[in-house]
């Protein structure tokens, strides 16, 4: 009965009589099969996305930027990468704040690397992406996302520690003067409109892409050709996950709303690990937010940061095509 | 009153600032407010996620878009 509840069987079943009693389609038919999907995951994603979004926003308003660079300050070596990339899932943060977020790391003298690991995770890990992915593949998918998105956060960072990069930081950076840090607590009314507030923000945001998204994933699962599909973007051939990494560079976040896209394309053969490479891609290596770290480092590092959390996000890709 | 916010020009920064304009509109409070958009000024007042609200050299909120009913309350303590 709970499993009915949760995993949107009632919905479900709700659409499957809307479709065939009053909009007189059958379910076997591509028409059907396709209108079906696209009411469902539409109703389904939104409800997710309210409740979930809330929640989790509920909970991150206990953290801070500020909080978690104190935090940050005590601890050192491999363990501050631990818990930066942690702290990035938790840690409320709009990646229009990366270059005050990342003078303030450095300026308390967080080490480059591991504010990276910060960086790194924490738009992978976002609320949206894990909305989606939970409603779209499931829990077990979900939860493998969210340890993926720390590995590669630690790793990347890690690297970028050990090849000791601090000179292509912007030498401004390191003359900024942070003013004194203050905290500022919120009580419980002004954490539910805080919550709100994300999730009225959040819907906002990917309604459109989500509503394109999954219209064009109905289209796929009612027609698209199963044998095509399977042959070029299936697990075997090794340069799906290539291709979908780098196809998600120039895209913002936003297109996290083609997962449904991904989600009927998976059913029709695609590999996992291609659409999760993909997913990890639009969001940890956006054009708008490299252009943003351009003001704080030199495009070297850029670079380098652009490399190895590519070629991390890819090993993640054909890990999950293999295990999935 | 001195209200001052802190952004670099995202669209949350804007939807607070009009936010922040109608309370005082709604209020009969006599307040200036001013944009600060300069990383050096914004770092000085300790602030590292935007939009930020400085009343009177005080940072007051960080990282949120107030309501308008949220920066009333703000304006009146």
């Amino acid at each position: 009965m709970l499993g009915y509840i949760f995993n949107f069987g009632w919905l479900n079943d709700l659409v499957r009589m809307l479709v065939e009693n009053i909009f007189k389609i059958s379910m076997d038919t591509h028409l059907g099969g396709s209108v079906h999907f696209f009411i469902f995951d539409s109703i389904k994603i939104l409800i997710l996305l309210s409740i979930m979004i809330f929640g989790i926003s509920y909970i991150r308003s206990y953290f801070s930027v500020e909080k978690t660079k104190l935090a940050l300050e005590k601890i050192g070596g491999l363990k501050a990468h631990i818990a930066a990339s942690l702290f990035g899932i938790v840690t409320p943060f709009c990646s229009c704040s990366s270059v005050p977020l990342f003078i303030g790391f450095v300026e308390g003298g967080i080490p480059l690397g591991v504010t990276f690991s910060f960086l790194i995770t924490s738009p992978i890990v976002n609320e949206a992406a894990l909305v989606i992915l939970l409603g779209t593949f499931g829990f077990k998918v979900a939860l493998l996302y969210v340890i993926s998105g720390v590995v590669i956060g630690v790793l990347g960072g890690y690297l970028i520690h050990v090849l000791k990069l601090e000179k292509y930081v912007e030498e401004y950076v390191y003359q900024m003067k942070m003013g004194n840090q203050e905290i500022v607590e919120l009580n419980r009314k002004e954490r539910i409109s805080f919550a709100k507030e994300n999730v009225k923000e959040i819907v906002a945001r990917i309604w459109k892409y989500l509503l394109v998204g999954i219209g064009i994933g109905a289209l796929i699962h009612g027609w698209a050709p199963e044998e095509v599909l399977s042959k070029y973007a299936g697990p075997d051939n090794p340069l799906s996950v290539i291709v979908s990494t780098v196809i998600a560079i120039p895209l913002y976040s936003n297109a996290m709303g083609t997962i449904p896209i991904a989600e009927a394309l998976i059913n029709k053969g695609v590999g996992m690990g291609t659409a999760m490479a993909f997913m990890m891609a639009t969001t940890a290596l956006s054009l708008p937010e490299m252009i943003l770290l351009r003001k704080v480092v030199k495009p070297k590092l850029i670079g380098i940061f652009t490399g190895i959390t590519g070629i991390s996000i890819i090993g993640v890709g054909y890990l999950f095509n293999m295990i999935i | 009153m001195d209200i001052k916010i802190l952004g670099t020009g995202c669209k949350k920064c804007n939807t607070l600032t009009n936010n922040v304009k109608e309370a005082i509109a709604e209020t009969t409070v006599d307040a200036s407010i001013e944009k600060v958009e300069d990383m050096k000024d914004i770092m000085g007042y300790g602030v590292m996620s935007t939009p930020a609200v400085v009343i009177d050299g005080k940072v007051v909120s960080t990282g949120r878009v107030l309501s308008v009913d949220e920066v009333k309350k703000l304006i009146k303590e």
